[in-house]
């Protein structure tokens, strides 16, 4: 069953058509992927579908429900949860607030979220870096603290952004592992725009190549890091 | 009322709003350029009016022949304020740099009540007095000298900014920051060049205004609001905007005075600036960021 | 209240109670003149506090705060100079006014994107505004003053007294403001507040309806600040356009809160109390100077505000507050 369903979205920007009649389906409790070359039109995609801006076609529909026109954090609330490319945290705060203010999308008590936040840090291995300013971490740390944030507000999808991007291969399969273990835990339904194949390979059952913004192959990973078009615009001949 | 009543009103307002224009235009150049908000840029004004008029009522200087002087001295004013004070400021948050800016306007309008009292000042000139006649029009010496001088200046200051090498240079950095770094133009000094170019426009039209209104400390605040409201209607960034939104703003004032009750002029302006803020921020010539 | 008193430290209670008794009994040992100057200080914490939810928390620069305040004191006395209502219905309905005022100002400002400076400059456009409006608004008094009359007896119910009633009531109106903003830091609309604005964009990814917070902070910090204003027309008596809803009177109500801290609690009152000891230091020296300097307060408040700026941009009290071990 399909749990978010894209179908024929497009967007332009100023004379740019960034994504055009893109349509894929994210099976409910499934972890799928986005590749693509840069600028092929992943993160709007995201975008899209995460409600920063409208789609100027198409039709993007959340367990069953349409998304249209809905604003970013109503998206939220209904339950997708994202990461950005480049992090945002809160910079003044600490950790652990951070992600309270994730959890209390769920919840209205500043207490049931501290301590729905003090599990989702554990779950990230940062609840030791609970008390901690945002702004002392490190790249790595602060990814994680990126997906705990969103990890908190309880979705039943995730984008992730490229969350491994600048990670260390022993960090990377941190990240895999915790995703996998999400994932087979809780159902959670998890879609990556990643670039670290490495990741991808191990995560995803089911892949979507973008190129200049439309959809040029869908498949399992195998079949996708095989096929020719791929190779050509996107892996190079020394795919994994 | 005759349609000749209109059209000096008219005329004077445009003349007048030449003027305001010029202020706006220095505005421009702070805020577009250097991107910072001068809060007091009324009071910055204020403060050339008093060295004006003082210096007529001492030595009996007509004030267009201090323009100059004037403008220059307001340049290196402005050049030592940005690189010594107010630099630190452009890597802080917003709101720091805001209440820098009205610290400042609140030094400045202060300081003029204490040295000066409450009183209000003016030049007394000869040919504030006369009038000159175009056809229907009838208008004053001083009006027409203050309108035709804040063009001129105007004029200069866009030759500067087309045909100078440093004058390009900071366009350069106002059309992409990042652009200019790369270049290698050194930032500090062409920030503290436009902020004094942009003290510089507020001293030659404090001088201008002077044949026009008398001063008080207070008259600092209106004028700051007056000139974002230009540059934000003509629109931020736009030279030509500046200029063309102060003559639109002194032509709205002069005949909402005539139309409404005098004292209600300043809320056309408001009102306008409202208006352009909810639905075309970018002002009639400006590039939306 | 013991959530409220969560994290703080013994320290910092017991402080604040030694600060609350001194408030207290204040009125008894000093002079009827620094009782007068004490009324106008807590009438500036107070409306620093109120000033302070929007930008401290929200983060939104509101430099017409003005409007609020005149509001407040303008509905008030009109209600009771013209339908015999008297403040404590009339203080809460000039509340509701102002509250509308701020939701106009931010549906108007959120709705079309408008942040920053065009946001600060909106406020004091807005504030500029209703000065000249009510300076044709002749049922008020239009530009030449409206006047509340003056009771021969003291009458706590239509706020006829002298100051130590508006000091009580001022203290009263501090301290719960003072809990109020408390209770606001540690829920989920204060959470949400800083979220706001530390990164608008990030916030709305987590489910946080922005235009909505910051609806609410706008009109609750105009509601609040119309109630000191009201107390403030009441105790001076005498209400005109210019000096209601003034740029000079906009800029003076967030002195306190900008010397004393943003966004912290305490710093809107400690804020005042400096500006207050100032300026009453000054006036002294002034006179007994024997000279006549107008505006020399302002000029030295000016001063501070650049001092502040330049070298403690966080305001006093972040920095007095680890200095005397209060936070952590």
């Amino acid at each position: 069953m399909a749990l978010l369903t894209i179908d024929g979205i497009g967007k332009r920007f100023r004379g740019v058509q960034a994504v055009r009649d893109v349509s894929f389906a994210v099976e409910a409790g499934t972890i799928a992927a986005l590749i693509g070359p840069n600028g092929a039109g992943k993160t709007t995609c995201f975008n899209l579908i995460a409600g920063s801006f409208p789609p100027d076609a198409g039709h993007v529909s959340f367990d069953g429900k349409a998304l249209d026109g809905l604003r970013a954090d109503q998206v939220c609330r209904a339950g997708i949860g994202r990461t950005f490319q480049i992090v945002r945290p809160f910079n003044a705060l600490s950790v652990l607030d951070n992600v309270v203010i994730g959890a209390l999308c769920g919840t209205r008590d500043v207490r049931q979220a501290r301590i729905r936040a003090m599990e989702v840090l554990e779950l990230l291995h940062l609840d030791g870096k609970a008390g901690q300013r945002a702004q002392t971490l490190t790249l790595p740390e602060r990814k994680r603290l990126e997906v705990a944030r969103a990890l908190a507000t309880g979705p039943r999808l995730l984008l992730l952004d490229e969350v491994m991007a600048g990670l260390r291969p022993t960090e990377i399969d941190e990240m895999v592992a915790i995703f996998t273990r999400l994932n087979r835990d809780t159902g959670l339904t998890i879609l990556l725009v990643e670039h670290v194949m490495r990741a991808v390979m191990a995560l995803a059952r089911h892949i979507v190549v973008l190129h200049h913004g439309e959809v040029i192959c869908r498949g399992t990973p195998d079949a996708v890091v095989r096929d020719p078009a791929v190779i050509e615009s996107y892996l190079g001949s020394e795919a994994p | 009322m005759a349609a000749s009543v209109y059209l000096n009103v008219a005329a004077s307002g445009i003349l007048t709003g030449l003027v305001y224009g010029l202020m706006a235009l220095g505005l421009n150049v702070i805020f577009g350029v250097v991107r910072i908000v001068n809060f007091a840029h009324g009071e910055m004004m204020m403060v050339a009016l008093y060295a004006v008029i003082l210096a007529w009522s001492a030595w009996g200087i007509d004030p267009l022949w201090l323009l100059i002087p004037l403008a220059a001295c307001f340049f290196l004013i402005g050049y030592g304020l940005q690189r010594g004070l107010i630099n630190p400021f452009m890597t802080r948050p917003e709101h720091s740099q805001f209440i820098l800016l009205v610290a400042i306007g609140m030094i400045l309008s202060n300081g003029a009540l204490l040295l000066f009292g409450p009183e209000a000042r003016g030049v007394q000139l000869a040919y504030q007095l006369d009038s000159i006649e175009f056809g229907p029009l009838l208008i004053d010496k001083a009006r027409l000298y203050a309108g035709l001088a804040a063009l001129a200046a105007s004029a200069a200051l866009f030759a500067f900014f087309r045909l100078s090498r440093t004058g390009l240079a900071i366009r350069a950095y106002a059309d992409s920051q990042r652009g200019a770094l790369v270049v290698g133009l050194d930032l500090r000094h062409l920030f503290a060049i436009a902020f004094g170019l942009g003290t510089a426009c507020v001293g030659a039209a404090g001088a201008m205004l002077s044949l026009l209104i008398d001063v008080t400390p207070s008259v600092g605040p209106a004028y700051t609001l007056l000139a974002f409201i230009i540059v934000i209607i003509g629109g931020l960034g736009s030279f030509g905007g500046a200029l063309l939104g102060g003559v639109l703003i002194g032509l709205a004032e002069a005949l909402a005075g005539l139309i409404l009750l005098p004292s209600m002029k300043s809320m056309v302006s408001f009102g306008l600036l409202i208006l352009v803020l909810l639905l075309r921020p970018q002002g009639l010539f400006g590039r939306r960021t | 209240m013991n959530r409220l008193l969560d994290t703080v430290p013994r320290r910092a209670i017991w402080a604040l109670v030694a600060l609350l008794a001194l408030l207290l009994v204040a009125p008894a040992a000093v002079s009827p003149y620094l009782l007068s100057a004490l009324v106008l200080m807590l009438y500036f914490a107070c409306v620093g506090q109120s000033w302070n939810l929007m930008m401290g928390f929200a983060g939104l620069l509101s430099l017409g705060h003005a409007l609020y305040a005149g509001l407040g004191g303008y509905v008030a006395a009109a209600l009771w100079v013209h339908f015999g209502i008297g403040p404590w219905l009339g203080a809460p309905v000039a509340a509701l006014i102002a509250a509308a005022a701020g939701g106009v100002i931010g549906a108007l400002a959120f709705r079309f994107r408008v942040g920053g400076v065009y946001f600060a400059l909106l406020t004091i456009a807005f504030a500029e505004f209703t000065r000249i409006g009510f300076e044709h608004f002749d049922w008020v008094g239009g530009a030449g003053g409206f006047f509340l009359p003056v009771a021969a007896q003291a009458d706590p119910i239509d706020l006829r007294g002298g100051p130590i009633l508006f000091y009580y009531l001022l203290l009263a109106l501090t301290a719960c403001l003072f809990l109020l903003c408390r209770g606001l830091s540690t829920s989920r609309i204060g959470y949400y507040w800083i979220a706001i604005r530390e990164d608008e964009e990030a916030a709305r990814a987590l489910g946080i309806d922005v235009t909505h917070y910051k609806l609410l902070a706008i009109t609750l910090s105009a509601a609040l600040t119309a109630l000191g204003g009201t107390i403030i027309a009441f105790y001076g008596n005498v209400l005109s356009p210019g000096d209601a809803f003034g740029a000079q009177r906009s800029i003076e109500m967030i002195l306190a809160p900008l010397v004393g801290g943003i966004g912290t609690l305490f710093g809107p009152l400690l804020g005042a109390a400096a500006l207050s000891l100032l300026g009453e230091g000054l006036r002294w020296a002034i006179d007994a100077a024997g000279i006549q300097l107008p505006g020399l307060t302002q000029l030295v408040y000016g001063v501070v505000l650049l001092l502040v700026v330049r070298f403690l941009p966080h305001g006093i009290w972040p920095a007095l507050a680890r200095r005397l071990r209060l936070e952590r």
